[in-house]
């Protein structure tokens, strides 16, 4: 949701004086999977006593939360986390193995946009039954209709199959039940990053008018902007269990934290990445090697170790190198691009040498580099590389490509391009009577 | 939005029959006018379709059960007694064999909504009533031509279909949700249901059954239906199902088995219910 929503500037409400209307205690869920599915009572017939196997998956340990009325909490969580399990558990379409969930008022029965559609009917058929589902009658519900079709601009349509309609106009029919489901509790699985960015806006409208109407809502979620814009409070879920708890911007950025954090964790299990293994081919096509690359990492303000940054945070890095052949006059050509190859910024780097100090390193010994760079890019992943250029002369320049690291960047809006930059613009009648300052990309 | 404080309760997860009766009467209506739709409306002669296979079945048993084996020549009325029979376990065999895959068939409302899942094979035999509902209107015209004297024992064929209706809806709960497990139970029920077409007397009556055969057929708890059923419309003079089952005695394990097959058919469903989202 790139649109800036205006509530967001409001201060977060205070829910404490209203009545808990969703409790969630000591919360359990494991699925049992079937390391081999028995569908046939033949095979158990075959194989009476074969115990079944199971692998257990453990979907949610131990969650507690409490939801006051009038809230708007947002669950976060990777794919697979439990998120969408607790969901189900909430709408009892899962039943919990263990714990207890308490729920006050009347809660939506749909988890998904379009959930429950009947694709051979059409779309007063659905409307109808959707009422009914959500509990009204079913001439309350056909009474309903017009209120759908006009929030959906779907009013020539009613009498059209919903196989037959577009994938934009499901979304908005989807949606507008939604909106007119009027219950007091709703649950909303991943719902914002659908239709034209129009009814983006409309559903980003309606979101902010159900808030402001009182309902209370759980929404889960991918995208850390809606949590921001919209939750009073969210949580973040991580292999099943309950990591964080409280307010939406911290949870966002933990969430931004721990996913990419075990992104870079499997890019380091696999070996590099595609991106990663054509930067290391392109460097050895061109290289001599004369150096063996020690290590190479990332760090944080405090010297720890990281693989991922927060845009605007300064990048450290470091390298140590252990020459193979005497280096003379080395000189070290950092650059970072992107996996596109794409070379965002680069900059060099000669040795530190003292007065009468040969520029030399001998064979052997290990070099340590450090640095720190101003962090303009934007979110995203790049590759950090280093190429050693050995200087004997214009005629006969040795250059080993050293790679050094993948890292990601990452943050709460995405910008367009590679890097963020200040901007001054003015816009003006007329024609230009003076000249105007251009926007300068550096400042 | 309310802004009295609502009181907490505990959900009640994933049951056979949530979210209240209401509701679940309005969404079984809904569902079965829905299916009757879906399967009717595209079909350029509709409705015609559904009596289409019952009439050409009769029509080669007919012609098969009178001019080849001549079974049919030394029973009153039996033309209509064979349409009629046909008539009725089709409703049977329609409402069960839909039911099998219905509950899996629905998975997009079952893992996406809270849904009473006991409505979805419930749906399944509405449609079939309906279905039966207008084949009857045939099935009168038929007795009617065929000189059969309308008699006060009609009052009672009401009843004998509602019971038929019980046997029905316990076989479509038992077979809907164990296929979600077992995927066999398709084909199995395929087999059984054929199988249960010959040994119920549909294409025969009862008296020409061999005497040693009469226990076994009788516990079978579609034939007192059957038997009851050509003595209360077409054959006053045929016997009841207390007379051929030599008294009310005879008929006591058709009824234990058909009120064994109600309790399981209850129980397993009550108890595959919760989990049916999980296994889909």
């Amino acid at each position: 949701m790139t649109n800036p929503d205006p509530l967001a500037t409001t201060p977060a409400p205070d829910f404490s004086d209203k009545p808990v209307v969703i409790s969630v205690k000591g919360v359990n869920k494991t699925f049992r999977i079937p390391l081999q599915k028995v569908e046939s009572i033949k095979e158990r017939a075959v194989h009476p006593f074969r115990k079944q196997q199971f692998r257990e998956l453990r979907a949610l340990q131990d969650i507690n939360f409490e939801v006051r009325q009038g809230e708007f909490f947002g669950i976060v969580g990777r794919n697979g986390s439990g998120k969408s399990t607790l969901l189900k558990i909430l709408a009892s379409i899962y039943k919990a193995d263990t714990g207890r969930v308490q729920i006050a008022g009347r809660l939506a029965p749909f988890i998904e946009l379009g959930g429950g559609f009947n694709y051979d009917l059409t779309a007063f058929d659905n409307v109808v039954m959707n009422g009914v589902m959500m509990g009204l009658s079913r001439q309350e519900a056909a009474q309903r209709l017009n209120r759908v079709v006009e929030f959906a601009e779907l009013e020539e349509f009613t009498e059209l199959k919903l196989k037959n309609y577009s994938s934009g106009m499901m979304v908005r029919l989807a949606f507008s039940l939604m909106m007119q489901a009027d219950a007091d509790l709703m649950l909303i699985d991943e719902v914002l990053a659908v239709g034209d960015a129009s009814f983006q806006q409309k559903c980003a409208d309606a979101f902010a008018a159900m808030r402001d109407a009182g309902k209370t809502i759980i929404l889960v979620t991918h995208d850390m902007a809606a949590v921001e814009n919209f939750c009073h409070r969210a949580m973040l879920i991580e292999n099943g269990r309950m990591i964080e708890h409280g307010e939406p911007r911290s949870v966002a950025r933990s969430y931004l934290r721990t996913n990419f954090s075990e992104e870079s964790r499997q890019v380091e299990s696999m070996g590099l990445t595609e991106s990663g293994e054509a930067v290391e081919e392109e460097f050895n096509a061109e290289s001599a090697i004369q150096s063996r690359r020690l290590d190479a990492w990332l760090e944080d303000e405090s010297g720890q170790r990281v693989s991922n940054v927060e845009v605007g945070t300064p990048l450290r890095f470091g390298l140590t190198l252990q020459a193979i052949y005497d280096l003379e006059k080395p000189l070290l050509s950092f650059q970072i691009s992107n996996p596109n190859h794409v070379q965002v910024l680069g900059f060099t780097k000669t040795f530190d040498i003292e007065e009468g100090q040969e520029d030399v390193i001998p064979a052997g010994e290990r070099i340590t580099i450090r640095g720190e760079v101003e962090n303009q890019l934007t979110p995203g992943r790049y590759i950090f590389a280093c190429w050693l250029t050995r200087n004997r002369g214009a005629p006969d320049r040795v250059v080993q490509g050293i790679p050094m690291f993948e890292f990601m960047v990452f943050g709460l809006k995405s910008s367009p391009g590679l890097v963020e930059a200040n901007a001054e613009v003015d816009a003006k009648f007329g024609a230009a009577a003076e000249p105007v300052s251009e926007a300068d990309p550096d400042e | 939005m309310s802004e009295s404080t609502p009181e907490l309760k505990d959900i009640p997860g994933p049951t056979p029959l949530g979210g209240g009766a209401r509701r679940s009467l309005d969404l079984l209506y809904l569902i079965a006018v829905n299916d009757f739709k879906k399967t009717y409306f595209d079909t350029v002669l509709g409705y015609i379709w559904s009596l289409f296979r019952p009439l050409i079945l009769f029509a080669v048993l007919l012609f098969v059960f009178t001019q080849i084996f001549r079974v049919g020549s030394q029973v009153e009325h039996y033309p209509v007694l064979l349409l009629f029979n046909i008539v009725i376990f089709t409703f049977f065999q329609e409402a069960t064999i839909a039911s099998v895959g219905s509950v899996v068939g629905q998975e997009g409302i079952v893992r996406k909504t809270q849904f009473p899942r006991l409505v979805i094979p419930l749906a399944v035999v509405l449609t079939a009533l309906f279905n039966f509902g207008v084949n009857l209107i045939v099935v009168l015209i038929f007795l009617l031509a065929s000189g059969v004297p309308v008699e006060w024992t009609w009052l009672l064929f009401p009843f004998m279909i509602a019971i038929l209706t019980v046997i029905t809806v316990a076989v479509c709960l038992l077979v809907s949700s164990l296929y979600v497990r077992f995927r066999d139970v398709g084909i199995i029920w395929g087999v059984l249901a054929t199988a249960l077409f010959y040994a119920t007397p549909v294409l025969y009556p009862i008296e020409i059954v061999p005497e040693r055969f009469h226990d076994i057929a009788l516990a079978n708890p579609l034939t007192p239906l059957f038997i009851e059923l050509r003595y209360l419309v077409i054959d006053n003079s045929a016997p009841t199902a207390v007379d051929a089952a030599g008294g009310w005695l005879g008929l006591l394990p058709a009824v234990a088995i058909a009120i064994a097959l109600c309790l399981i058919a209850v129980k397993v469903f009550s108890r595959e219910a919760p989990r049916i989202a999980e296994e889909l």
